[in-house]
C-alpha cells in the first residue's frame, strides 16, 4: 500500500517533511514510526487523515500519518 | 508591609492603605476579581466613572520561582460587558511585588479635558498631567519614559486605540528589553484610557522585597518546580524552540485551524507560517528563538524576529496573531504578520481580537482576503489615527459585523474567538462558551489534552469528557492566575505528579500558610463563581454561554463536524 508520511517540528531533523512511502497492508504506525528511527518516548502526537490514533492502529492504502514530537503552546 | 494603592481621579487624590484581611490570601485574578466585584457596580458603563481599573501581581511574583512575574488587570470589560482578567509578561508585576504594592486601584473619571500620568514609587503613588506624549505610540512612550526617568523604569501604556477608547484597545507592559508584552483581551486600554491615563511608571529604588516566611523550604520547592518545568518536553523543549506558533501545524493536520473566517479547518499557506518555518527564519536572519517575557522565565517561548535585512521587526510573536492575520485572514507572508505585529503594539490593540476582526472585515469586503498591504494600511492609517472607518474596525470583530451586517461573526460575548475550531476541538468550543471572561482559549485550555496529549486524552471530535474537562481547567487555570506563574506551568502540572505539590508548597513556604490541593482547587472555584456572579448582577444569562449560530449550522472540512452541544449539556458546566 501507498502512504504519505508527514514529519514535523524536531522530527524533520536529518529526515523529511513529508514522503510517500510503500508498506505491506496490514503495517501498524509503531512500525513506520521504528523505522524513522523514532522510539516510542519521544513520539507526542500520531494522526492519520487528521485524527488521533494509537501506535498500533493499521493503516490503510492512500492513508496520511502524521507524526509530533510532544510539542505545545497557546 | 503590603499595601493597596488607590487614585481617584475624579479629584486627583491618591491614598496607600492597609490589605484588608480578607484580600491577604489572594494574589493576581483572584484579587483584581475580588476587588471589582466588590466595588466596582455590575451595571455600570465600562468607560463611564463608577468602573475601576486594577492591577495585581500574583502571589509568588518577586521571589525566585520560575515563570511568577506576571501581572493582572482587573476591571469590568467594555467589549464583552463581563468581568475581566487579563495577564501579562513584562518587568511591572515584579517591581510593584518588590514595593509591596499588592494591588493599584484607579477609579472616577478627571472632570477636565486633561491627560494624565501615575508614578508609584516606594512613596505610593502620585498623578501628573501630561503632555507630551499624547497620542504618541507605545515605543515611542517607552523610549521617551526611559530618557526622562532612566532605563530601569517600569511602564504601562496605552497607545492611540486605547486614548480613543476603542474597544480593541491592550494595555502595554515594557519588557526585559524594552520592547512590549500585552494585557491584550476585552478592551482594558480603553478602560485605561476613559480614566485619562496615558501611561504609569514604576520606579522601585529602595523597595523592601519580597519576604520569604520559610526560605529554605522555599529554596527546595522552588527546585523541583523549575525542574519539573525544564523536563517536560513542552515546557523544557519544544515551547523554547519553536515558541507557541508550533500549533499552526498541528491544528491544521487536526483540522482545527480556523480559516477564511472560520469557513475551512485547514489553511494551503499553513507550511509557510508554521513554527518550523517561523524558527528557520529567525535563526537565519540573526534574530532569537527563544526568549522569556520576564525576568525568571525559563521556559522562554517568546522569540526576536527580524526582517531580511536583520533588523528588528517583533518579539513575543505568538501563535494567536499569526494563525489569525495567517490562516483566517488567508496571508501567507509571515514578514507582513510581523510588520502587523509591531503595528498593533505601537497603535495598542489586542492581537487577537484584531485579527479576527480582519477575517470578518475580509468577509464584509472592506478589503479581500489574502491582502496583507491594505491589512497594514487599515491598521496604520484608519484605526492607527480613529478614523470612522478605523473606529468600527478598532471596536473589534463584533463591531465590524454589526456594522456590515456580517451573519459569520466569531465571537462569545462579543469577544473574538481565539485559534482552534469549535467544531472540529469541542472541549475548547465548552471554554469558549462558559468562560466568564468572554471566548477566551487561556481560561480552560483543552487543546492539551483534546490535540496535544498532555494530562490524557479526550477526543476532540466527540462530545465525551468535554464539559468536565474544561470545569477542571478553568478551575486550575483561575487558581494558576492568581499565583502570577505564566499558565504554561500548566503543561508540566499536568504530566509530572511533582510539579503542582512544588507550586503549593513555595505559596506556603512564601507566607507561611499550610495550603492542601483541595485549598487551592476551593481558590479556582471562588474566583470563577465571584466573576459568575458579577456577570449575572451585570444582566448575563446561561443564553450567553452560547457559541455562534454558524457553528451549529455550517459543517467544517476536513471533519465535516458541526457544533452539536446541547444547551442543558453546556449548562452542566457550571454544576459544581
Amino acid at each position: 500500500m501507498n502512504i504519505t508520511v508527514k514529519l514535523f517540528a524536531t522530527f524533520r531533523n536529518g529526515r523529511f517533511k513529508i514522503e510517500q512511502q510503500e508498506w505491506p497492508e496490514g503495517t501498524d504506525c509503531r512500525h513506520i514510526a521504528a523505522g524513522l528511527g523514532l522510539t516510542e518516548e519521544e513520539i507526542g502526537i500520531v494522526l492519520i487523515n487528521g485524527r488521533h490514533v494509537p501506535l498500533e492502529q493499521l493503516l490503510g492504502h492512500g492513508d496520511t500519518l502524521s507524526l509530533f514530537p510532544l510539542v505545545g503552546g497557546g | 508591609m503590603d499595601k493597596i494603592l488607590r487614585v481617584n481621579m475624579t479629584d486627583l487624590t491618591t491614598r496607600t492603605e492597609p490589605v484588608p484581611a480578607a484580600w491577604a490570601g489572594l494574589g493576581g485574578r483572584a484579587l483584581t476579581s475580588t476587588i471589582v466585584a466588590a466595588e466596582v457596580p455590575a451595571t455600570c458603563h465600562a468607560l463611564g466613572e463608577n468602573n475601576k481599573l486594577v492591577f495585581a501581581p500574583g502571589l509568588l511574583t518577586g521571589t525566585p520561582a520560575a515563570n511568577s512575574g506576571r501581572l493582572s488587570a482587573g476591571a469590568k470589560s467594555p467589549l464583552t460587558g463581563t468581568i475581566k482578567e487579563s495577564n501579562a509578561g513584562g518587568t511591572a508585576a515584579q517591581m510593584l511585588a518588590r514595593l509591596g504594592v499588592k494591588a493599584l486601584i484607579i477609579e472616577g473619571l478627571p472632570k477636565a479635558d486633561k491627560w494624565y500620568s501615575l508614578h508609584v514609587s516606594k512613596d505610593g503613588v502620585t498623578v501628573q498631567e501630561e503632555s507630551e506624549l499624547i497620542g504618541k505610540g507605545n515605543f515611542a512612550v517607552i523610549e521617551a519614559l526611559e530618557a526622562r526617568l532612566g532605563k530601569k523604569t517600569g511602564i504601562l501604556t496605552i497607545g492611540p486605540a486605547g486614548e480613543l477608547k476603542m474597544t480593541a484597545a491592550n494595555i502595554s507592559v515594557k519588557d526585559p528589553d524594552s520592547k512590549i508584552r500585552s494585557h491584550g483581551r476585552g478592551g482594558l486600554g480603553a478602560v485605561m484610557g476613559s480614566k485619562k491615563i496615558k501611561f504609569i511608571t514604576i520606579n522601585d529604588e529602595g523597595a523592601p522585597g519580597v519576604k520569604i516566611a520559610d526560605p529554605e523550604k522555599f529554596k527546595v520547592a522552588a527546585r523541583t518546580f523549575a525542574k519539573a518545568l525544564l523536563d517536560h518536553p513542552v515546557s523544557g523543549e519544544g515551547l523554547p524552540t519553536y515558541g507557541t506558533n508550533v500549533l499552526v501545524n498541528i491544528l491544521n493536520e487536526a483540522g482545527g485551524l480556523p480559516t477564511k473566517n472560520f469557513t475551512l479547518g485547514q489553511f494551503e499557506g499553513h507550511d509557510k507560517i508554521s513554527g518550523e518555518t517561523l524558527h528557520d527564519t529567525i535563526v537565519a536572519r540573526g534574530g532569537k528563538p527563544k526568549h522569556g517575557c520576564h525576568a525568571g522565565c525559563i521556559i522562554q517561548c517568546s522569540q526576536v524576529y527580524h526582517d531580511k535585512d536583520g533588523k528588528y521587526v517583533t518579539s513575543g510573536f505568538e501563535y494567536e496573531t499569526i494563525w489569525g492575520l495567517g490562516a483566517d485572514c488567508c496571508i501567507d507572508n509571515l514578514d507582513d504578520i510581523a510588520l502587523a505585529d509591531n503595528i498593533m503594539d505601537d497603535i495598542g490593540v489586542d492581537s487577537i481580537e484584531t485579527a479576527v476582526m480582519f477575517g470578518v472585515a475580509m468577509e464584509a469586503g472592506i478589503l479581500s482576503f489574502g491582502d496583507s498591504k491594505e491589512m497594514l494600511r487599515l491598521l496604520k492609517d484608519e484605526i492607527g489615527t480613529g478614523t470612522p472607518l478605523g473606529r468600527i474596525l478598532g471596536g473589534g470583530a463584533a463591531s465590524v459585523g454589526k456594522a456590515y451586517g456580517v451573519t459569520r461573526v466569531p465571537v462569545v460575548k462579543n469577544q473574538a474567538i481565539p485559534a482552534y475550531d469549535p467544531r472540529s476541538v469541542k472541549g475548547i468550543g465548552i471554554t469558549y462558551a462558559t468562560s466568564t471572561m468572554g471566548a477566551d482559549h487561556t481560561s480552560g485550555y483543552t487543546i492539551a489534552t483534546n490535540i496535544l496529549n498532555v494530562g490524557g486524552f479526550v477526543d476532540p471530535l466527540k462530545k465525551d469528557g468535554q464539559v468536565e474537562l474544561s470545569r477542571n481547567l478553568q478551575i486550575a487555570t483561575a487558581a494558576v492566575d492568581s499565583t502570577g506563574m505564566c499558565i504554561f506551568v500548566a503543561f508540566p502540572a499536568l504530566d509530572i505528579p511533582e510539579c503542582l505539590p512544588a507550586l503549593i508548597d513555595m505559596i506556603n513556604a512564601r507566607f507561611g500558610i499550610s495550603l492542601t490541593g483541595d485549598d487551592v482547587t476551593d481558590l479556582g472555584k471562588q474566583v470563577l463563581k465571584t466573576e459568575r456572579q458579577f456577570n449575572i448582577e451585570a444582566g448575563f444569562t446561561k443564553e450567553h454561554d452560547r457559541l455562534p449560530e454558524f457553528f451549529k449550522t455550517e459543517p467544517v472540512a476536513p471533519h465535516n463536524a458541526v457544533w452539536d452541544f446541547s444547551d442543558e449539556e453546556i449548562d452542566e458546566f457550571w454544576n459544581f
